[in-house]
């Protein structure tokens, strides 16, 4: 009953309702005169430091959902869950020059998303559609999944009805909240609030570590108790080591989930906001700060298992939820108000992330789908005002995905989202090095790509949940009759094939000379930075002035 | 993606700006920590951690200082 976690309710609440209120302040954090125009509201002004964007871009990285998650996944199955730490080592640098690049060329051509990129470079609005419309399908799961680590907060504080709209007010009263600072502070707000949200974080996380493996025995007995509940139970794939079967499946998750991870609108979002080339430069290397909070973080899995945590019942009979065996650890262990900062860094966690995913769609909608299809000669006042509608329906949309279904198909959406955004590798990431691939090719290669991928993602079900499609992210080789009973990342796989489709297509269509359009970038577009003159307007139609507030 | 420049140079003068020796060194905390043979094994343990967990840690190390000597080694000349 909520009862009995009043202290906790009431931490709580007071650090939530703190936090919204310095998101309506944000507007005015070095905020310019005008406020109607897309680079200012969308992106800040183009104008974050170092710190700033190192708060930012972790913020939006490591969301509510990787705190709540990762753990109970490696609670549940052990070592396959740790896929996340080398996923987000071997993130940066493979990142590291791609971003300025992008920056670049960004800054010079006034873009706001990766769509624009690819409109101009490969001068193809049907390409530029695709890759926007990507983007915001993989984006919306991925927002209603913050959704699910404050339920799962709520849910442990016993905030919870019995009717489907009492369950859910008090997440609906939180979205609303966010839905308002959104609106007026733009890109500000979660860049303000993320400072709190990661100070909360970092504090919460140094004490579990701190704390708890004193209070359990210390970690060799924690991994012990994990080796023998692993041990014990009958699931082939768990344990606290892997085994020959999932080790491939490790290392292509990791690294495809590490390729897809700045392709998402809204990571892109957080770079584009910097002031200048060496501002990214220097976050890719004091990034993995938080790739260690979250290795330890997901150790939170392993003691709950020491701690004997059972999570809550999940939605259906005979289920669990386990995205409540974080939340749990830290009633059973901790002070009740110490369990509240945890949730509040967790509900804020939420909080920050959906902001700017929220920011990056509406982004999406109003460049390459409003401006070039809707109203051409849209002003920026119009598109900014566009942008700010959309990010309220955006999240209405969330809300909407929670209250009427069952939070596992978020997950399961959210798990296509990682498949789908990383088809906009060749176009976004490739394109970026080289203009070889011709237009026509790179959209059937989407096409290919996208195909298989959901082919292979509706082959795959899980026989301890009873469920028969898109149950998981691991295929099975012996379906394309290889001899093994090893499994693969679908994502590897699904945009190897688009880039091979990409890549025989651009070789047809060159030798059938088949129009290629105009690149309207030039190669010195990709190494422009802060001071150069020419970091301004571009010939190009859809140029808007990138001014720079310079310091 | 890694990107040590597999693009056809462009101007003399930008390609000065990206291209640097140092940027082959970004392939290390890429490769290094997706190969399981180093890291999937229980012992030796370092502070009851099993060398699963703990070396999967330390490549974090590992990738802070590659990326930091890189950038160190390639920024500007004059810059603030």
């Amino acid at each position: 009953m909520w009862r009995d976690h009043l202290t906790e309710i009431i931490v709580f609440s007071f650090l939530f309702l703190l936090v919204s209120a310095m998101g309506f302040v944000a507007a005015r954090w070095r905020a310019p005169r005008d406020m109607a125009h897309l680079d200012e509201w969308g992106l800040g002004g183009r104008s974050f430091g170092g710190w700033i964007t190192w708060f930012l871009v972790g913020g939006d990285l490591y969301t509510a959902y990787t705190f709540v998650a990762v753990p109970a996944l490696i609670f549940g199955a052990g070592a396959a869950g740790f896929f996340a730490v080398p996923y987000t080592i071997v993130i940066y640098p493979m990142v590291f020059l791609v971003l300025c690049r992008l920056w670049s060329v960004s800054h010079r051509h006034g873009f706001v998303t990766p769509a624009d990129f690819v409109r101009n470079r490969f001068d193809s609005p049907i390409l530029a559609l695709l890759i926007a419309i990507t983007g915001i399908v993989a984006t919306m799961p991925y927002i209603a999944l913050q959704l699910v680590g404050i339920e799962a907060v709520l849910k442990t504080m016993g905030v919870t009805g019995d009717s489907a709209l009492a369950r859910h007010l008090p997440i609906i009263i939180a979205f609303a909240i966010l839905a308002a600072y959104t609106y007026q502070s733009g890109l500000r707000a979660p860049a303000l609030i993320a400072f709190v949200k990661d100070s909360l974080i970092y504090i919460v996380i140094l004490v579990a570590v701190v704390y708890l493996p004193y209070k359990l025995g210390g970690w060799g007995d924690i991994f012990d108790a994990a080796d023998a509940k692993f041990k014990a139970s009958p699931a082939p794939g768990d344990g606290i080591l892997l085994n020959a079967n999932n080790q491939l499946q490790y290392v292509t998750l990791a690294f495809g989930s590490a390729l897809a991870l700045f392709l998402y609108p809204h990571s892109i979002t957080g770079v584009l906001a910097s002031r200048n080339r060496d501002v990214i430069k220097r976050n890719m290397s004091a990034l993995p700060a938080y790739s260690l909070l979250l290795g330890l973080i997901a150790l939170l899995g392993y003691m709950a298992i020491a701690a004997g945590v059972k999570p809550l019942p999940g939605a259906k009979a005979g289920s669990v939820d386990g995205n409540t065996v974080v939340p749990l650890l830290f009633d059973s262990q901790f002070p009740d108000w110490f369990a509240g900062v945890a949730y509040a860094a967790i509900g804020i966690g939420a909080l920050v992330p959906a902001a700017i995913m929220s920011i990056a769609a509406a982004n999406l909608f109003t460049r390459n789908i409003y401006k070039e299809y809707l109203k051409r000669d849209a002003s920026p006042a119009q598109e900014a005002n566009v942008s700010k509608i959309t990010s309220l329906v955006v999240k209405v949309g969330a809300v909407a995905c929670i209250v009427f279904l069952d939070p596992q198909f978020s997950i399961d959406l959210q798990l296509i989202g990682g498949v789908i955004i990383l088809q906009t590798l060749p176009a976004v990431a490739l394109g970026l090095y080289t203009r070889w691939f011709h237009r026509g090719a790179l959209i059937a290669g989407w096409v290919a790509g996208m195909g298989l991928g959901m082919w292979m993602l509706y082959q795959i079900g899980n026989p301890t949940t009873g469920k028969k499609h898109f149950a998981g992210s691991a295929f099975p080789l012996s379906e394309f009759g290889f001899d093994t009973t090893k499994t693969i990342y679908v994502g590897i796989v699904a945009v190897l094939v688009n880039l091979a489709v990409a890549a025989l297509l651009t070789l047809v269509l060159r030798a059938a000379k088949v129009a290629d359009g105009v690149d309207a970038t030039t190669p010195d577009d990709y190494f422009a930075d802060e001071g150069d003159p020419r970091v301004t307007p571009g010939p190009d139609r859809d140029a808007d002035a990138a001014r720079e507030p310079v310091a | 993606m890694a990107a040590p420049e597999p693009e056809a140079p462009t101007t003399a003068r930008s390609r000065a700006k990206d291209h640097s020796p140092w940027n082959w060194l970004l392939f290390i905390p890429i490769v290094v920590p997706l190969i399981p043979a180093f890291f999937n094994a229980d012992s030796p343990r370092l502070f009851g951690f099993p060398r699963f967990y703990w070396l999967q840690l330390a490549w974090i190390i590992l990738g802070v200082a590659t990326t930091t000597l890189v950038y160190q080694m390639t920024k500007k000349r004059g810059d603030r």
